[in-house]
């Protein structure tokens, strides 16, 4: 399935050209949008995504949907992004040793079970 | 405005029932209100009905009119759809439509076949209430959007695992006296800990079960009651909704449900109540951590001072705020788009006295109920007061 501006926002994450979207006022959002979600302003640029996040929260799911039974137990955390917080699976880094505030770079995976490109966070490289 | 009053209340009993057809399970519960209530059959003007998956449990969509057949009602129906909210929104309509004038006897209900699909399938049918592009994408599940918010909420404010664990015990004994609960099996905190974990830091004894179910209420105006001499003691004096961001991503806090705030401080103005005037709740558990949430939201607590409330014996049946005496969504069940309403059906019971468990609140005057959709993206409240 196609899913204009969020295709497109996903292959700029691949190519490490990553962006979000800020409104005059400076609130962060994620495309498609064609006004911002937090004050209605329809002003709209894409600004670079921050090189870092850091992990906010997360968890390790047992029981997985179908659309990720190939890939349980794997851990999903929400990270800020400065202005925009991003949630994707964590990989390259053991699930005992994620934690509250560990530093990410954000990327793009592949789906093991159905071969979808998915947000990914990896451990930020020192 | 009229006064809205719940002259009939109606469930099935909660559980696994995956041979029962959805209209059979509607049907059940929309005569027993029906009859409770002994209101002519041509009164009814419109029915309001909540269903969450029909399309994906039973490939029925436009379910409005199938129901209208299985209540034995001759009268428009529409279907509301909110995730595990649709019964609440569904049940706020017929609220307003009574307080306009506009109908004086309405059937608001809901109703969720589940179990005749699989867990995966289950599991993949409830995520459809998250964002598909931001989370379902990237692996949240509902009960992992929930440990999301657990671990979340255990940062900012503390509290733990064990803490969770005695709201599933003592939901689980409230469900021990009401005969339509799914379970009726006492559990200890050590079960609850020692039970497989489904997302961490929640276990399955923190998670609601997989419920087929109906409920149904008879909605008629003050005037109405009068004229026709009913019996119906409970009226519905507050009604309030609120909203959030879709996506937990996109909100400011991620241990904190503001949308259910509003709905709470709406509906506590429309009451000319405050949370201090609430004897008894019924709350959204669909994860242990969302009656913490709740129980702040509707400022019964505190932010941070809910986790411990099932623990100091606050909420508890004996305690002075006692929740979820129905068993609540982890052991009455939670057949998602009937819960709305099968709430509204508890307290009205509680509070007219002739539920498992309303000794244990004998003087209780104000209840409250909370229903979310998601991870609390929509939420519906309503008090309800009972003439004494
Ligand atoms: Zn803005």
């Amino acid at each position: 399935m196609t899913e204009t501006g969020y295709d497109e926002w996903l292959a700029a994450i691949a190519d490490g050209e990553g962006y979000y979207l800020a409104c005059p006022d400076g609130h962060g959002s994620l495309p498609p949008r064609r006004s911002c979600p937090h004050c209605g302003a329809a002003e709209l640029t894409a600004e670079p995504l921050p090189e870092t996040g850091e992990i906010l929260t997360f968890t390790e799911v047992h029981v997985p949907a179908p659309n990720f039974a190939d890939e349980a137990p794997y851990v999903t955390a929400i990270a800020s992004f400065g202005p925009v917080k991003l949630t994707g699976v964590v990989r390259d880094l053991p699930a005992d040793e994620v934690d509250l505030g560990t530093t990410v770079s954000v990327g793009v995976g592949e789906n093991a079970t159905t071969d979808e490109q998915l947000l990914v966070f990896r451990p930020a490289s020192e | 405005m009229t006064d809205v009053r719940i002259a009939g209340v109606g469930l099935t009993k909660f559980g696994s029932h995956p041979e029962r057809t959805g209209r059979d399970l509607f049907a059940e519960a929309a005569l027993a209100a029906r009859e409770d209530a002994g209101v002519s059959r041509d009164d009814y003007e419109e029915i309001f009905y909540g269903n969450f998956m029909g399309e994906l449990a039973e490939k029925q969509g436009h379910q409005g009119p199938v129901m209208a057949e299985a209540a034995g009602l001759d009268c428009p129906a529409t279907r509301y759809e909110q995730a595990c909210a649709s019964a609440g929104v569904a049940f706020r309509q017929a609220v307003a439509t009574i307080r306009s004038g506009a109908a004086d006897v309405v059937l608001a209900g809901g109703m969720e076949r589940m179990n005749n699909l699989g867990t995966a399938e289950v599991t993949q049918s409830l995520a459809i209430a998250a964002d598909e592009l931001f989370e379902v994408r990237a692996g949240v599940t509902f009960p992992g959007a929930y440990a999301l918010m657990a671990r979340a909420y255990f940062d900012a404010f503390g509290g733990d695992s064990e803490d969770l664990a005695h709201i599933a015990v003592k939901n689980h004994a409230n469900a021990m006296q009401n005969d339509y609960a799914q379970f009726h099996r006492e559990i200890t905190v050590e079960d609850a800990l020692e039970s497989p974990v489904v997302a961490d830091p929640l276990t399955l004894y923190d998670a609601c079960p997989i419920t087929d179910g109906a409920s149904a209420v008879v909605l008629v105006s003050d005037d109405y009651a009068e004229r026709h001499g009913l019996d119906a003691p409970v009226s519905v004096t507050g009604s309030g909704q609120g909203g959030d961001k879709a996506a937990l991503q996109d909100r400011p806090h991620l241990a904190r449900t503001p949308a259910a705030t509003k709905a709470a401080d709406s509906a506590y103005a429309d009451a000319g109540i405050g949370p201090d005037d609430v004897d008894v709740a019924e709350v959204h558990d669909c994860f242990t951590i969302a009656e913490v949430l709740a129980l702040e939201s509707l400022g019964l607590y505190d932010h941070g001072e809910g986790v411990g409330a099932a623990a100091r014996g606050e909420t508890t049946r004996d305690g002075d705020l006692p929740v979820n005496l129905s068993g609540g969504l982890k052991a009455k069940g939670h057949p998602v788009g009937a819960t709305g309403t099968a709430q509204i059906v508890e307290m009205t019971k509680l509070l007219r006295g002739d539920h498992g468990n309303s000794d244990a609140v004998p003087d209780a005057r104000v209840g409250v109920t909370h229903n979310a959709g998601g991870t609390v993206a929509s939420a519906v409240v309503h008090v309800l007061e009972v003439d004494r």
